[in-house]
């Protein structure tokens, strides 16, 4: 089991960095899921890691070995990771089979066979060992590529958006297996990944990138409860922004007065920000709290988005479960719970920094 | 995915055009049986005349003079062909891969020139290129003149390689012909996933090793459509070998008819000429049926180019340097010399006329094939009723004249004109008492015929693959709209496909400068084109007189490679991605 660091790496494609870390690690043994939007740098940071790519500055250590810095480059054959891509670009000319033992150079033929066979066994796939890639459905193919990454025992597996090329129905059960097969193999893993469920229902810990540089890491309910920033409360989740007014008593606003954190001290805060599920609808009407309409409400299956409008007019989308859906027109009384409001101070021009507080 | 299927096709259809095969898209099922899908066949079988003409005469007894041709000449023609095909396949195969590869995936000075120069050969008609190099590395050419001056050699002296053998063709033959592999391997490895190259090398194999194991097998499919283009034009090639007396099967063909006037015996040579171009098309259709090598994936991504070191890199320039030199900068430069040192001479008063001529009757086949290819597509695409395999069988029937090699091609259309001129001749001189003369056979018509044959393909591919683009929902979103019939027409169809016709009549149009064979067969008398011009002067031993028209030839050959090379440059998915764009 090995880890992989990021020093002080930077690599650009034109003038802005692409890729811009100060510090990065994925501990041994540990899924790490690269999340971000498009062209964050997410893929350029794997094929960093896969020796495709070599940094213009900083080191990559595999295991406290130096795959790449100022006089040391080790190319992608000789790091001993494994990768699979979306699209998992098996080898059309080759068996499943000659697929997999592809890698297993080192080792004799019958060796490689049943190396090749032992670990399409692993992932179900052993039946198919003589068809070609062509002949498999999409989650057939994904497992095949898994399969073809772990023979060579990689120090590391690298997976580049490994399930978006699958249907939903299919994408949850195969994540779900490759989930399960990584940790019982102990293997290290960085997945790249744009979609945050995926992230948070696979991921050991979640490294956020924006604009090539690491915005927080973190488990994934860190990343959702306490973000660092506004980009990272909004990426892994909805949130209302309601207009705040800063006061001595603390941030009054329409839904409730929160309290101002520490180290805010004199910066501006102009809008807080709110969880759908922190707005709770009071079984009865309560006019000491604030009151409003419910102007749409979608039924989602196991919970509801209901909109309600303030007397104000400012709207808010609460998340509530089906069973309590309220029907459009009812009038309700909200309360907040605080645990899932943010604040984040604003700049002068009214932008919001990218200081935590 | 379907970004990626346009890119490629957008890149075959250009390869296409140099194709004998078409696919046709199933269309609007509605519509009924029309007149132009039976002139559609009625096309196909004019156009597969000659070919049929041909295939008639094998059973026509020739006597002593087939035993005669098949002790003496057969046998040489049989083993000059067929070592022209493998020489030429190796060279071919060397220039045309390695510059693909070397262009397509490594950084090295000149990379970006290199990538539409090494399409520049493609201007350069091979009997062309045998007259310059004859030119210059004859007796008294410059080269040796220069050794002899240097060395103080006389001609016993020293050694040197005739230009004028079987290997100097195959070396003029290979130079020329080499573009077509460096087309198809070109996009086919730019169109390969560059994930299944980076999987390779993760999974512990060098950049040559996932050269051979991985990118080599991918490209096969291509490589050898590129490989039988090559081939058939070797098969068809007359110019060159006949200028360096090398015997195969087109020069038997050409000196059985004329030499020993046996038209059966020259038809018979031809179907034996046929038969190899068929198994060629056989050999590279059941390649490209066979190929299980479909892309497992739709993604593309910016191609990250192997660094070279500073040696390799020199090498890899001076690999591409060596076929767009030796195949077109050194010729080329060779005729302006001798054009331009007497140009008084080269350009003299019969050169506007070569030029003239040349000129209208080269405008003249593109017209009509481009508006026969028009007529064949829409008259097809109206129609709902006819079997879609019919539909298929015309168009191919009607683009296989490109297959046929000039010489050929010239003995299967004289052999009926002439027989149907001299009925109507015998005819009119018992009825009437006149003679008509040659209607057909020895006027320009037999001449356009022979290049709407010859290069209807060309103009159907482009044509066919223009209008694919027009979807049958485009057509119902106009109609929808009001947009009908003329409307529809002047609205839609023919801003979209304007730009192809141009592309496919200038295609035709330079095919026809260059043809030689079939040109000097079938025109009729004191009609000279630059072709013929070129021709006639090399073998008369007055290459400086060869150099005016060859030029004229080159130079208008340039078209079709710069239309080549932009549509080439705009086919890859992302190929106008900005580099610093995250992949995904």
């Amino acid at each position: 089991m090995s880890n992989l660091v990021f020093k002080n790496v930077r690599h650009s494609y034109s003038r802005a960095y692409s890729v811009d870390i100060d510090y990065l690690e994925v501990g041994s043994g540990k899924l790490v899921c690269l999340l971000g939007p498009s062209g964050c740098g997410k893929s350029t940071t794997l094929r960093l890691a896969a020796g495709l790519e070599s940094p213009m500055e900083g080191e990559i250590l595999i295991n406290g070995e130096v795959m790449a810095n100022d006089d040391i480059f080790v190319g992608p054959e000789d790091r001993r990771v494994g990768l699979v891509f979306q699209d998992y670009a098996l080898f059309p000319h080759l068996t499943v089979r000659n697929n997999v033992s592809f890698g297993l150079t080192h080792l004799s033929g019958s060796e490689a066979k049943a190396r090749a066979l032992q670990i399409l066994d692993t992932v179900g796939m052993k039946d198919a060992a003589d068809k070609y890639p062509h002949m498999l459905s999409g989650g057939e193919q994904q497992r095949v590529a898994l399969a073809r990454a772990l023979a060579p025992n990689p120090r590391l597996i690298l997976m580049d958006e490994p399930f978006s090329g699958l249907d939903v129905v299919l994408r949850n059960r195969v994540r779900d297996e490759t989930q399960a097969l990584l940790k019982e193999m102990g293997t290290t893993v960085l997945m790249v990944t744009h979609d945050p469920e995926e992230a948070m229902r696979m991921a050991d810990e979640i490294v956020l990138m924006q604009n090539g540089q690491v915005i927080q890491q973190g488990t994934a309910g860190e990343l959702y409860t306490n973000p660092v920033n506004e980009f990272v409360a909004s990426f892994l989740g909805d949130v209302n922004r309601v207009p705040a007014e800063k006061t001595d008593n603390g941030l009054k606003t329409e839904l409730g007065t929160a309290p101002i954190p520490a180290g805010l001290d004199d910066r501006i805060v102009s809008e807080i920000l709110v969880r759908p599920e922190a707005i709770r609808f009071l079984p009865v009407i309560d006019t000491t709290q604030p009151t409003g309409e419910v102007v749409l409400s979608r039924n989602l299956g196991a919970f509801c988005l209901v909109d309600v409008q303030l007397p104000s007019g400012f709207r808010v989308t609460a998340r509530v479960a089906t069973v309590n859906q309220p029907e459009v027109g009812t009038k309700c009384s909200l309360s907040l719970n605080l645990t899932q409001v943010f604040v984040f101070p604003a700049t002068s021009n009214g932008e919001k920094t990218d200081k935590p507080v | 995915m379907a970004v990626a299927e346009m890119g490629r096709d957008a890149a075959l259809a250009v390869v296409q055009i140099y194709r004998t095969g078409l696919k046709y898209r199933p269309s609007d099922k509605r519509g009924k049986l029309t007149l132009s899908t039976a002139l559609s066949f009625v096309v196909a079988a004019v156009i597969a005349l000659p070919v049929l003409v041909i295939f008639g005469f094998i059973f026509v007894p020739t006597g002593d003079i087939w035993s005669h041709l098949a002790s003496t000449v057969l046998p040489v023609y049989l083993t000059n062909t067929l070592l022209l095909g493998l020489g030429v396949s190796v060279l071919v195969l060397m220039m045309g891969v390695g510059s693909a590869w070397l262009v397509t995936m490594c950084n090295f000075p000149g990379r970006r020139i290199f990538t539409w120069a090494l399409f520049l050969p493609l201007a350069m008609p091979a009997y062309i290129i045998a007259y310059t190099y004859t030119g210059m590395l004859e007796y008294a050419g410059p080269i040796q003149t220069f050794l002899r001056d240097t060395f103080d050699w006389t001609r016993q002296d020293y050694w040197f390689p005739p230009i004028r053998s079987l290997g100097g063709a195959i070396s003029m033959l290979g130079l020329v012909l080499y573009p077509y592999v460096y087309l198809v391997s070109r996009a086919a490895f730019l169109e390969q996933s560059i994930c299944a190259l980076e999987v390779g090398r993760t999974l512990g194999r060098g950049p040559w090793r996932v050269f051979f194991s991985v990118a080599l097998p991918l490209a096969r499919p291509a490589i050898v459509t590129g490989l039988a283009l090559a081939l058939m034009e070797t098969l068809s090639d007359f110019g060159t070998v006949q200028y360096f007396a090398v015997d195969t099967f087109t020069t038997g063909i050409y000196r059985t008819w004329f030499g020993l006037v046996e038209p059966a015996a020259a038809a018979q040579l031809a179907a034996i000429l046929m038969v190899f171009v068929f198994i060629l098309i056989l050999l590279e259709r059941m390649n490209r049926g066979s190929k299980k090598y479909h892309h497992t994936t739709g993604r593309y991504q910016q191609i990250t180019r192997y660094s070279l070191a500073p040696g390799q890199k020199a090498l890899a320039f001076l690999g591409c340097l060596f076929p767009v030199l030796f195949g077109f900068l050194l010729p080329t430069g060779w005729l302006i010399k001798e054009s331009f040192s007497d140009i008084e001479q080269a350009f003299d008063r019969h050169f506007p006329v070569l030029v003239l001529s040349s000129v209208s009757v080269a405008a003249l086949a593109a017209i009509l094939s481009l508006c026969i290819a028009l007529m064949l597509i829409y008259g097809l695409r109206q129609d709902g009723h006819t079997p879609q395999k019919a539909k298929l069988f015309s168009v191919r029937v009607a683009s296989m004249g490109y297959a046929i090699p000039g010489p050929v091609l010239a003995v299967g259309i004289l052999l009926p004109f002439g027989f149907i001129d001299n009925s109507i001749d015998h005819w009119m001189r018992e009825t009437f008492n006149v003679s008509t003369g040659l209607i057909l056979s020895g006027t320009l018509v037999a001449l356009l015929f022979a290049y709407v044959v010859r290069f209807l393909a060309v103009a159907l591919n482009t044509v066919e693959a223009s209008v694919e683009t027009i979807t049958p929902n485009m057509d119902r979103a106009a109609k929808t709209m009001g947009v009908t019939g003329l409307k529809a027409l002047f609205r839609v169809h023919i801003p979209i496909i304007s730009g192809s016709l141009m592309t496919a009549a200038i295609l035709v149009f330079v095919d026809v400068m260059k043809e030689l064979p079939a040109t000097l067969v079938l025109r009729p008398f004191g009609f000279d084109t630059l072709a013929v011009r070129a021709y006639e002067m090399a073998t008369d031993e007055q290459l400086a007189a060869a150099a005016a028209p060859s030029l004229a030839i080159v130079v208008v050959g340039i078209l079709p490679v710069i239309i080549l090379s932009r549509a080439i440059a705009k086919s890859r998915p992302g190929y106008t991605a900005e580099r610093n764009k995250d992949p995904l």
